[in-house]
């Protein structure tokens, strides 16, 4: 168990410094290892779906047979799941047929929880204030309505305009931009240290102690 | 300036910022440094200690950051989170239960969990569906995850990853049932959702102080230093480049 452990941070850390060698030097051999390596990771990620599929569907037959709540969700979804994965062997993903399955039934569901979203936030930006009472929450309120009061045409009253030509520019692409550029720099740091992190091997998403 | 000198600066920094993480995480391992007090982390313990107490779980959302894409990192610092907190609540019979919109990331927070119950002094079994795939599309991955939130007696969910819109539903789930809710994204549109909707929001990089919060190890605290410095380095360099602009040199 040890040596495994061992073996996976040592391979880690190996795969990890080549590949990041590759990316700054596009020279050979670094550019076409890190190719490679790439490659390999995308079709190991391509067979993760499939285990993945494995696990939803063992959770939900473990639902089934303990007849938990929902349980008969759990059943449709392993019928939905099995039709669907057969049909697309058969046709292929891209044919006419695979299309109209995901234009007539995903698309319509996700676009409906998106609607249901957008209710949930209005009551969640009410909520907000009872719970969290301050500036920040005011601020944020405030620019919502002023933003949205900016893009949307009013009924009988239409386009508000100077919101509209200049207040809402002025938020959404001067203040708005520059403090989302402050918060993508400070991910950038955060995503550059932990990626460190890994290639020491303190952080050990794969397993081991 | 051409590629081959930007990639040997690149490389240089990140050598630089690598030595740094070593040499603060070893310099600073006796007396680790105090950062500003988060309260978000603070109710975190609450919750963990909630949670071992009477015996309900933790949800870990770890969105839907695949390790093949940009997000990576988001993912990563999910699942270090949910190491950190399977092995705070390793005295209880309920481990934290994790769903991932990504199957890569999925197998990595089954193994995350496992390697945790291996060194856990409970006895009980491993559960190999503790870490799971919820859904491959946002809104699936989502709603997907919404049952674990109600009907697998959790307490507190905590949403660590890069997700977008779809989080909302999730922290609303939360809210319903009338649980603690703790949530993290690297996603601009995420975070202003969260911010909304979360009871306890982590804004911007915050995401990526888990570790250090939640004791990790002392490369987590170094980091956490290593980003400020460098966040110092970008400002000078921005100030210098606004002067040299204005003086017409740039």
């Amino acid at each position: 168990m040890k040596l495994r452990g061992l073996l996976s941070t040592v391979f880690a850390m190996a795969f990890g410094l080549l590949v990041l060698l590759g990316y700054f030097f596009e020279v050979q051999p670094f550019y076409g290892l890190r190719v490679v390596f790439v490659e390999w990771a995308v079709i190991l990620a391509g067979f993760a779906v499939l285990v993945g599929l494995g696990n939803l569907v063992t959770v939900h037959i473990k639902k089934i047979r303990a007849r938990e709540k929902g349980s008969v969700y759990g059943l449709l979804l392993i019928f939905a799941l099995l039709m669907t994965f057969l049909a697309g062997l058969a046709w292929g993903p891209d044919h006419p047929n695979m299309v109209l399955l995901f234009r007539a039934v995903q698309f319509p569901v996700e676009a409906s929880l998106m609607a249901l979203l957008t209710v949930s936030l209005a009551y969640a930006s009410i909520r907000m204030l009872r719970r969290r009472l301050n500036l920040f929450s005011i601020v944020f309120l405030g620019t919502v309505l002023v933003v949205l009061l900016g893009t949307a045409s009013l009924p009988l009253l239409g386009d508000v305009p100077f919101l509209g030509d200049w207040v809402r520019p002025f938020v959404s692409q001067v203040i708005a931009g520059a403090g989302a550029r402050g918060i993508l720099i400070g991910v950038a740091l955060g995503t550059l240290t932990t990626g460190l992190r890994v290639l020491f091997g303190a952080d050990r998403p794969y397993g081991g102690k | 300036m051409t590629a081959f000198w930007l990639g040997v600066i690149g490389f240089v920094l990140v050598l630089m910022s690598g030595g740094l993480m070593l040499g603060l995480a070893f310099l600073r391992r006796k007396s680790p440094p105090t950062f500003r007090e988060i309260p978000a982390f603070r109710h975190l313990q609450d919750a963990i200690g909630r949670a071992v107490e009477d015996g309900s779980r933790l949800h870990v959302s770890l969105g839907r950051g695949g390790l093949i894409s940009p997000q990576s990192a988001s993912a990563l610092a999910g699942l270090v989170g949910l190491r950190r907190l399977a092995a705070l609540t390793s005295a209880s019979d309920n481990p934290p239960i994790a769903s991932a919109g990504d199957a890569s990331l999925a197998m990595l927070s089954q193994e995350t969990l496992r390697s945790v119950h291996l060194t856990s002094p409970v006895g009980t079994a491993f559960d190999p569906t503790g870490g799971r795939l919820t859904g491959l599309t946002p809104f699936s991955y989502a709603a997907g995850a919404l049952p674990l939130v109600g009907d697998e007696n959790v307490s507190a969910s905590l949403l660590l990853g890069n997700f977008g819109p779809e989080a909302g539903l999730l922290t609303e789930a939360a809210e319903r049932q009338g649980t603690f809710s703790l949530a993290a994204s690297d996603s601009l549109p995420a975070q202003a959702i969260l911010y909304a909707s979360a009871q306890d929001p982590l804004i911007g990089e915050e995401l990526f102080a888990v570790g250090a919060y939640l004791e990790a190890g002392p490369l987590h605290p170094a980091s956490l230093i290593v980003q400020d410095l460098l966040r110092w380095l970008v400002v000078v360099v921005l100030l210098v480049g606004f002067v040299l602009k204005l003086a017409g040199v740039l």
